[in-house]
């Protein structure tokens, strides 16, 4: 299945860095998305789109995770020449990311 | 005497937000703020290159139509309007807001302009380094155009004292301006951080308005939203202890959920424990979420600490020139056509010599926003569209890769067609931190007598 079964994101920029959130649907699924959707899992899924690294931060009380990753956005969106410079339309990359069904 | 509950509406998430929710949020919000969220980080540059054009200009462009949509039904029901449409240049902003009010008849009116976030000679005098490429912020010389500190709530809160109904600052951080009319209101010191942390909270969900309450957030089938083209923007009702409903406009379009509000908590957000703040280093890590009812969520436990002593500086800078150019094709083989374009493209810009020190040839509908990788290219689409974009060292050179992707009309593959192109000086923001006692904030007030 896809991660967007699951879960739910959105992807904010602050100059080279975009934060993606990832906000499980049903909070029992929390425990299953944090074995699977780590740091180096969204990495390698993202592969040449990020230059820099990626870090999680985890909210259990939220049953959420906010990924920040740096070197992802051409420099910053008032300089990237990237069609979507803000990367908003990282969200829906994440989300695309294969996972075992949690069963 | 302190209030119990405030009631704070969110009118704009940006500049060219829609002015109709806004209004709606005066006439039947119950509301007693309204707040105008409308600077992005690059804004502020832009609007200084206006203001050197023009010295009466350099607030926001919409500042004009919100107040003539707004002041009238906000001062009839005793809503006071916080934003930071004065971009560079609060003080104009005031007295235009002042005029506006003399031309629709209304009066008894006080508008106060926020100023002191405009650090640039202090920074040129300094010895700063971009906290983004390490550089020093001297290299850049005369391309510099702007130096703005994102200010705390203090200057704020000190015009909400003056009474004025109106008040318009520059750079101030976006929470900032929905924490400091319930400092205001409430009393909280500037050292209670639990309070200040929740603060942040409610500023920082209700600062991007339409975002909280269904908006950027449907996905036909999947996550469903009503009604978007009638957004209701939200409204955050605040308790004197900080525990916060977000709620909107009943029968207004969207929703607001769990789910809602979690996705914009942590929109923008690096490490949760630790969003830094002028007054403060907010934690939103233990924050908890409730859905009371039909679109009322309730939020607890936002906190905070210390802040760090230092502020947050934009720094907009001119930064080279970039062109671009796009052209599609359609139909059996479109994407081999837009391929042979491509490299038509690529070759022309090599031949004729246009130096571009960073350079996109994208296929817009195949891999323009995230690569081949992620694209994993399946049937072919009928319809491509490329896209040739690069950055120059001057605006005639930049003038160029448009037009070869132009030349491909006669000299490129079959039914090419719907050619844009365009060129433009490219206004970059980086920036500094400086000692948070290296600004000078005030306010400015503006009379409508009676």
């Amino acid at each position: 299945m896809k991660l967007r079964d699951l879960a739910h994101s959105r992807a904010g920029d602050k100059g080279d860095t975009s934060n993606l959130s990832l906000i499980a649907y049903d909070a029992s699924h929390y425990e299953h998305l944090r074995r699977h959707v780590t740091a180096d899992a969204v990495r390698s899924h993202l592969g040449g789109l990020i230059t820099g690294s990626v870090v999680r931060y985890e909210l259990p009380t939220l049953a959420a995770f906010n990924f920040v990753i740096t070197g992802a956005l051409g420099g910053g969106v008032t300089r990237s020449l990237a069609l979507d410079a803000h990367g908003k339309s990282f969200s829906s990359a994440l989300l695309e990311l294969e996972i075992a069904d949690p069963g | 005497m302190t209030r119990d509950t405030i009631r704070l509406g969110s009118g704009a998430g940006y500049s060219g937000d829609r002015i109709e929710p806004a209004l709606e949020l005066v006439e039947r919000g119950e509301i007693d703020y309204l707040v105008f969220e409308c600077l992005a980080e690059r804004t502020i540059a832009l609007a200084q290159q206006a203001r050197r054009r023009d010295p009466d200009a350099g607030f926001d462009p919409l500042l004009g139509s919100r107040m003539r949509a707004v002041l009238g039904p906000a001062l009839q029901r005793g809503v006071r309007i916080v934003t930071n449409m004065g971009a560079a240049h609060p003080v104009a902003a005031a007295q235009r807001t002042a005029s506006i009010a003399r031309e629709l008849g209304l009066a008894p009116l006080r508008v106060a302009a926020v100023t002191g976030d405009d650090v640039l000679a202090h920074v040129l005098e300094g010895d700063y380094r971009f906290e983004e490429s390490g550089t020093p912020l001297r290299e850049l010389g005369d391309r510099i155009l702007s130096a703005n500190a994102y200010l705390g709530i203090s200057p704020i809160c000190a015009a909400l004292r003056t009474g004025a109904q109106v008040v318009i600052t520059g750079r101030a951080a976006d929470p900032a301006l929905f924490l400091a009319p319930l400092v205001h209101e409430f009393g909280w010191s500037m050292t209670d951080w639990e309070r200040l942390g929740q603060g942040t909270v409610v500023g920082h969900l209700l600062e991007c308005a339409g975002q909280v309450t269904g908006g950027y957030y449907a996905d036909p089938g999947h996550k469903d939203v009503p009604d978007l083209a009638r957004l209701g923007f939200p409204i955050g009702e605040v308790q004197a202890d900080g525990s916060l409903v977000v709620t909107k406009v009943a029968s207004s379009g969207g929703r607001v959920t769990a789910a809602t509000c979690k996705e914009q908590l942590l929109y923008e957000i690096h490490n949760p424990a630790r969003y830094f703040q002028p007054d403060l280093v907010a934690d939103f890590s233990q924050v908890r979420i409730e859905e009371l009812g039909a679109d009322r969520v309730r939020v607890l436990g936002g906190r905070g600490a210390p802040p760090t002593g230092t502020l947050k500086v934009s720094v907009g800078y001119v930064d080279g020139w970039v062109g671009e150019g796009q052209i599609s094709y359609a139909g059996t083989n479109a994407l081999a056509r837009a391929e042979l374009a491509r490299e038509i493209v690529r070759e022309r810009l090599r031949l004729t010599g246009v130096s571009m020190s960073e350079s996109r040839f994208d296929l817009v509908g195949v891999d323009a926003l995230h690569g081949m990788n992620l694209a994993r290219r399946g049937e072919a689409p009928y319809e491509v569209r490329l896209r040739v974009t690069g950055r120059a060292s001057s605006m005639s050179e930049a003038t160029r890769i448009g037009n070869e992707v132009e030349t491909l009309y006669t000299n490129g593959p079959a039914g090419g067609g719907g050619v844009t192109k365009h060129a433009r000086e490219v206004v970059a923001v980086q920036s500094v931190l400086i000692p948070a006692g290296a600004t000078v904030a005030g306010v400015r007030l503006c009379e409508v007598a009676a």
